[in-house]
């Protein structure tokens, strides 16, 4: 692409400033809808664009708006900006980089639904960033876009950074809410809908940090203007987190369903070791692994669930062939088990339980009756789950042993557990353990 | 007290959230205990919940339920390593070796002169930049023995 929507700062030097932002179309969609548009014209022009949810669900941004109903006030705007999803830093980039294009699509959505106040949440560790973030609203106060009565109109809009403090499960809407009302982060039945009652009970949209990014050129150039990118389901473009044993990782900007896997992983400068690669996670832990024999495959959510995944928050991880499925699946596994929020037992008992049985694995005393349970274990999880994050970390033992059962086999045939590699991660992680849960503490002091 | 001590931060964050929803600003208000006082004290918790005009046990559970909230004494420093898969793809777990060799202490352990505490972690949402690391607040990026040595001896003089 000639040039980019959303990674902007990759064209405009220091675009990350008010003044150059400005310079560069910044806020000119906010005054254009301010000054000359309904709020249902806002929502119309989102929905015709096919923009759709980029934090992993993908569901149709302008539809979601349009949920809010009109006669309950107050409502609020929640922005996901929790990025946890290992192998995910896109948000990280656009509010480190491009900070008023989020602002600027966070306005939009809040006139859009009729909300005078938004929410940024931002994953605790975020914490700098944030104050960047913090920083470029107070710019964009002080020039008048945010605030009492805007642009002339009777309008007015807060825009607020929340800081969480470390949970996975925060990126989930009604975590996430739970926990911007000062409570521990666990999900709330569905329905009702945040849309009816989300924020303090309230109608609130919530959306993913670079769902917004996308909304301003949006808005200023018409939703035809954006459907020239992407396919037909697929519409405009979407950031690829793209890592692990690649030459170049980062963010890539894309059109959606115009490339595969494999030119995914070219643009990224192939395999950083020299070894072939042999497969992706294309949206992070939480994902079904894919092998290379898929990698002809578009990059646009239909063409990911023709081949049996998701693009889910575009956090592709590669792997090249040194990489041992089993110790992979561990890795995720020991990810979930950390970050369950102990709401429901299936998520919390079957990811410990689930860990148990890869640390066997990996201790060298495992056998294959211990990878057969793996799959009865699963089944205790799958379906039976008060919200995804519990389903997210059957992906990894599914669809390992879907696509890598020989891995397993020969892990088992070829007793590759009890290495001193194996080992010493074990140690380090019941050490850990340990700790956390108190029963050792070292120099009188526990680290939580 | 913090509510002294901290008075106009502490009115900031509670103008952001409306006037019968305090409890919204524990969080930050717990933020604010641990930069006092480098862990959340029971005083502190204690205050939190006042301010925020919920029950102390309330307060302890948020503690209990992120892992930024420390509930006992940690280093002045406190540098987390995220060892999770993208991270440990690019080398991350020798690097978590190196760190404990050089500190002379395990992930989860304070060196004895009580600056520096090391951890792992899960994923910060750095993966492209592994070896990565979060030193209080600062994340530090593309980490070798090298740098990690300069980092050191700058925590050390802190």
């Amino acid at each position: 692409m000639e040039k980019h929507i959303l990674l902007r700062d990759l064209d405009v030097p220091n675009i990350r400033d008010l003044a150059v932002y400005s310079q560069h179309d910044g806020y000119a969609a906010w005054k254009k809808a301010v000054t000359g548009m309904r709020p249902d014209e806002v929502i119309t022009v989102v929905k015709d664009s096919g923009l759709r949810g980029r934090g992993g669900a993908g569901f149709p941004a302008g539809v979601k708006w349009s949920f809010i109903p009109k006669d309950v006030f107050p409502k609020y705007v929640t922005v996901n900006c929790d990025e946890s999803e290992p192998g995910t830093f896109k948000d990280h980039h656009l509010i480190r980089h491009n900070p008023h294009q989020v602002i600027e699509g966070t306005a939009l959505c809040a006139y859009a639904i009729g909300a005078n106040v938004a929410y940024i949440y931002c994953r605790g560790e975020f914490r700098e960033p944030a104050y960047e973030l913090q920083k470029a609203i107070d710019d964009a106060y002080a020039a008048g876009l945010l605030g009492k009565n805007l642009l002339g109109s009777n309008y007015s809009l807060d825009i607020y950074v929340h800081l969480g403090a470390g949970a996975y499960i925060c990126g989930e809407e009604s975590a996430l809410l739970e926990s911007l009302e000062g409570k521990i982060g666990q999900p709330r039945l569905k329905p009702p809908f945040p849309a009816v009652s989300g924020l303090y009970s309230k109608p609130t949209v919530i959306n993913n940090v670079e769902t917004l990014a996308n909304v301003p050129p949006i808005v200023l150039n018409g939703s035809a203007w954006y459907k020239q990118w992407g396919t037909e389901k697929s519409p405009g473009v979407k950031l690829f987190s793209v890592c692990g044993h690649v030459k170049n990782p980062g963010n890539y900007e894309l059109p959606l369903g115009k490339y595969s896997i494999q030119e995914l992983l070219e643009m990224a400068g192939g395999s950083m070791t020299g070894r072939p690669i042999k497969a992706v996670l294309p949206a992070g832990s939480s994902s079904p692994i894919i092998p290379a024999s898929n990698f002809h495959a578009k990059l646009d959510y239909e063409a990911m669930a023709a081949i049996g995944s998701v693009l889910g928050s575009c956090s592709w991880i590669f792997m090249d062939d040194s990489v041992d499925m089993v110790w992979a699946a561990r890795k995720m596994i020991r990810f979930f088990k950390h970050e369950s929020c102990g709401k429901c037992t299936p998520c919390r008992e079957g990811t410990h339980w689930a860990l148990s049985v890869y640390d066997k694995l990996l201790s060298g005393k495992g056998t294959i009756e211990d990878v057969n349970l793996i799959g009865e274990v699963n089944k205790q999880i799958i379906g039976k789950c008060f919200c995804p994050l519990g389903e997210f970390a059957t992906s990894s033992m599914t669809f390992t042993l879907k696509h890598f059962k020989q891995d397993y086999v020969d892990f088992i045939d070829q007793k590759k557990g009890g290495s001193d590699v194996y080992l010493k991660e074990l140690a380090r992680d019941h050490h850990l353990h340990e700790l956390h849960s108190g029963v050792v503490s070292v120099n009188g002091i526990k680290v939580h | 007290m913090l509510k002294d001590k901290y008075k106009d931060r502490i009115a900031a964050i509670f103008a952001k959230y409306p006037p019968e929803r305090k409890r919204s600003a524990v969080m930050p208000l717990l933020d604010i205990a641990q930069e006092e006082y480098g862990y959340c004290t029971e005083e502190a918790m204690r205050e939190v919940a006042e301010l925020c005009g919920i029950d102390p046990t309330e307060v302890k559970s948020v503690v209990g339920f992120y892992t930024m909230y420390y509930e006992k004494k940690v280093g002045k420093y406190v540098i987390d390593v995220c060892d999770d898969l993208p991270c440990v793809l690019r080398g991350a777990d020798k690097f978590v070796n190196y760190c404990e060799q050089k500190l002379g202490i395990k992930a989860g352990e304070t060196t004895p002169d009580g600056k520096i505490t090391l951890n792992v972690v899960m994923c910060l949402a750095a993966c492209d930049r592994a070896p990565m690391c979060q030193v209080n607040t600062a994340y530090h990026y593309d980490l070798t023995p090298d740098k990690f040595d300069k980092l050191v001896i700058e925590l050390k003089k802190g």
